[in-house]
């Protein structure tokens, strides 16, 4: 049996327009969709240009559009006897299936780092349940499929730094011993005021984190105590703490 | 063709660990870096490190501490690892694990607070500092956070083709852009080489795409020798069905949280093999015994073992191997917290290498330094689970720091253009439309390896891999692809063939002249340790042809060799 894939080509530099090229590729039992593509740049023409490295859906660059849904192609199998595969369309396209995302290094550049506090010397300890809270935005594999399937990200021109910087930022925020407060540089600065709380990003997330109840909507609540609640101001303000 | 010029005093090869952790030390010491990568920022094959991270912080088993560490090193290593790599990498481990936690690294944690450790095959105690199963993850978003928030230059989607030297050092690099399609090249003092393995070089592997040894091959082609090629480490758990899932691994922290190993005859054969160890004995000898039931024919119907966790309970198994409930979910359609997985050896670690200077992790080159799965001489015959990730943090901070050091000395050498010119040429010669697709070679030649230089091995079967492999290289003058240079699979897959084929000829040679069984080394011709092989297998370049030398281990002193139990020979 074979497998009709329609894999997106498309070269900036020569091509005015893309197409979907159509290419026959053998099926086999467990057949992922990287798989396939892989067949085709291996076997039928060389010069398709696919993103690929783990093949075990922990390293996020086989990001792209699997019947114009949002996916890893190594983690989605082929179920049918024909498949589509583009870019990510929210990304700028370098060539065929690979998109440049290198503007996240920047966004990422742009987030606080992690900032102890002065007090904390000798061994650290932090309670378990502590770090499990943070640990889950730990878990991202930056593939950004999450920036891809967000409308704001997608269809309008703004500041929003995208789903996958603010789990960044909580995942710092979160940690037990960092001593800063991002959410209120997140609203003003990134734009967080943007996401209207669709949740698309948590469906497409390959690794369940939940991005959007987790750490997009308590930072907005953070955000907004921190900038409208007068007395939390205040009390921050005394105790010095975030 | 044109190129661009960037120049530093240090110039990184490889952005995992090893590459982060060392272009962080020499930044910090005031040297500029630079640092290559031939995939994504952050999508280094050390991101695939489940398991954890081996130091002797004793938080869970008190008696733990370095001297038993060591031992443990050298023992399971078949008493092939250098003394002095080994000290300093059971000695620094725990303050680079702690660095690391003050980096923001979040470690899971003991009920008192602190960093929690877990079992791991051959670790006489519980010793490895953990993230659930994805502790190379949380290593490397941790060191790219770092990187990200410094003054390094970062310039991933390069791959680095030619080492230029000036009068036996170091003098730059060329690099093609994939993004781009351009040539780089990059001027500087020294160089580190932190590419990680070569497990791509098999057909079953747990690496990634981008492990093909590239900066082994670069290093022999600059002319410095590699060093216990022959010892390739099979993972005895890889998945072996459905296909696409295939050598995929299943950490090692499935057996070091309780999971049995059955065949299909619902026997848990360890115990025969391994009777005090059980599961949990070192990689080599699991992956024997694992290897002999399926060879058998006790193995399951996909040609695996079956490894079984279900007993540890639901939340325990979620909580702990998150990883892996999610993997086998995915990609088999399998729930470990109720059924069992089905395992085989996958080739998972390269212990040899570039041959380095064991204190400052110097080649034979002058400027050219290399840390981490590169590295030849920390582990031996035989590495233990958890000690890779130590080792990259480990070497990678020595190899940054003697690289800047060495920069400060150093002056920049200039690049004869003949050979800037030579070098872009060797690559865009493979833009050819009439040259054979380099792919099925590539094919051919990893078939070769997984026949022939796998668990098992003999005399026959290696004369036969050397003499394909030959053929195969012979082949691959002929190599070629259409396109332009940018982002062409093809012309990377050219690149790569070369390089593999060079490794490939060096394990090969490496195997078959070691006439003895010692740690992932197993000849069935040769079934024992020979104390006459006690030492490295060295594959010189010699006017592009390989020259094998031995070289015996270097005596431990008596401080040191009080710690271990004496090898035995039988």
């Amino acid at each position: 049996m074979n497998v009709c894939i329609k894999i997106f080509r498309h070269d900036p530099a020569s091509d005015e327009q893309g197409r979907f090229v159509e290419y026959d590729v053998p099926f086999e039992e467990g057949m992922s969709v990287l798989d396939a593509v892989n067949y085709v740049s291996n076997y039928i023409d060389t010069s398709l240009s696919v993103r690929w490295n783990c093949k075990a859906a922990r390293c996020g660059s086989c990001a792209a559009e699997i019947d114009n849904i949002p996916k890893l192609m190594c983690k989605t199998k082929i179920t049918s006897d024909s498949v589509t595969v583009g870019p990510m369309r929210a990304f700028p396209l370098v060539k065929d299936l690979v998109t440049d995302i290198t503007s996240n290094y920047d966004k990422l550049r742009s987030i606080k780092p992690f900032t102890p506090g002065k007090a904390q010397s000798g061994v650290w300890r932090m309670n378990e349940d502590d770090v499990v809270r943070s640990q889950e935005f730990r878990k991202c594999i930056e593939c950004y499929l999450c920036m891809d399937v967000c409308h704001v990200m997608r269809l309008h021109n703004t500041n929003y730094v995208g789903p996958r910087h603010v789990i960044k930022a909580a995942s710092i925020d979160m940690h037990p011993l960092d001593s800063l407060d991002r959410s209120v540089e997140l609203k003003e600065k990134h734009g967080l005021g943007y996401c209207n709380v669709t949740k698309c990003c948590q469906d497409v997330c390959p690794e369940k984190i939940q991005i959007t109840d987790n750490a997009i909507i308590p930072e907005k609540e953070r955000a907004a105590d921190a900038i409208y609640d007068p007395i939390i101001r205040l009390i921050r303000k005394i105790r010095g703490v975030k | 063709m044109d190129y661009e010029r960037v120049e530093s005093d240090v110039l990184v090869l490889g952005a995992g660990g090893a590459g982060l952790r060392a272009a962080l030390e020499a930044r910090e010491r005031g040297a500029s870096v630079i640092v290559v990568s031939k995939s994504l920022l952050g999508k280094a094959h050390t991101v695939m490190a489940e398991g954890g991270i081996a130091a002797s912080v004793a938080n869970v088993d008190s008696k733990d501490n370095w001297k038993v560490h060591f031992s443990d090193t050298i023992v399971e290593g078949a008493y092939l690892g250098d003394w002095e790599m080994v000290e300093m990498l059971v000695k620094e481990a725990p303050e680079r694990v702690y660095e690391l936690e003050r980096f923001g690294a979040l470690f899971d944690r003991t009920p008192d607070g602190k960093i929690m450790q877990r079992a791991f095959g051959a670790h006489t105690y519980r010793r490895l500092c953990h993230v659930g199963d994805k502790t190379g993850l949380e290593i490397i978003r941790t060191l790219e956070d770092r990187i990200l928030h410094m003054d390094v230059k970062v310039m991933d989607e390069v791959v680095v083709t030619k080492i230029f030297t000036e009068k036996g050092s170091v003098s730059g690099a060329l690099g093609l852009s994939i993004r781009e399609g351009k040539f780089i090249v990059f001027s500087c003092k020294s160089l580190i080489i932190a590419t990680g393995g070569a497990g791509r070089l098999f057909l079953v592997t747990s690496n990634s795409w981008e492990t093909n040894g590239d900066g082994m091959s670069l290093a022999y082609m600059a002319g410095i020798p590699l060093q216990d090629m022959e010892m390739v480490q099979f993972h005895p758990t890889g998945m072996v069905h459905p296909s696409d899932a295939k050598g995929i691994l299943v950490t090692e922290s499935v057996r070091g949280e309780g999971g049995i190993l059955l065949n299909s005859k619902g026997e848990r054969f360890m115990l025969k093999y391994s009777p005090e160890r059980k599961e949990l004995d070192a990689r080599d000898v699991v992956a024997r015994a694992i290897h002999k039931e399926i060879t058998e024919g006790r193995g399951t119907k996909h040609g695996g073992v079956y490894l079984d966790i279900s007993h540890m309970g639901r939340a325990f198994i979620l909580k702990k191997l998150p990883g892996m409930y999610d993997q086998f979910m995915s990609f088999a359609g399998i729930d470990i917290t109720k059924d069992m997985m089905e395992v085989a050896p996958t080739v998972h670690y390269f212990m040899g290498g570039i041959k380095v200077d064991p204190s400052t992790s110097a080649t034979s080159v002058d400027g050219i330094f290399a840390s981490g799965e590169v590295a030849a001489g920390v582990h031996g015959a035989n590495r233990l689970g958890g000690n890779s990730l130590a080792d990259i943090l480990v070497f990678g901070k020595r190899a940054g720091k003697y690289a800047a050091e060495y920069a400060h000395k150093a002056a920049h050498k200039t690049i004869n253009n003949s050979d800037i010119i030579d070098s872009i040429g060797d690559v865009t010669k493979y833009l050819n439309q009439k040259g054979e697709n380099p792919n099925p070679l590539m094919d051919r030649l990893r078939k070769e390896m997984s026949t022939h230089m796998g668990i098992i091995r003999d005399e026959d079967g290696l004369k036969t891999a050397l003499h394909n492999i030959r053929e195969i290289r012979s082949k691959a003058a002929y190599i070629g692809v259409s396109g332009t240079p940018k982002f062409n699979q093809g012309l990377i897959s050219c690149i790569e063939l070369a390089n593999m084929s060079v490794l490939a000829e060096c394990m090969v040679l490496s195997a078959l002249e070691r006439k003895e069984s010692r740690g992932a080394h197993t000849r069935s011709d040769y079934p024992s340790k020979s104390r006459a092989f006690k030492g490295h297998m060295i594959c010189g370049n010699k006017n592009g042809k390989p020259v094998l030398s031995f070289e015996p281990v270097r005596p431990m002193p008596a401080r040191l060799a009080r710690l271990v139990k004496e090898e035995v020979y039988v």
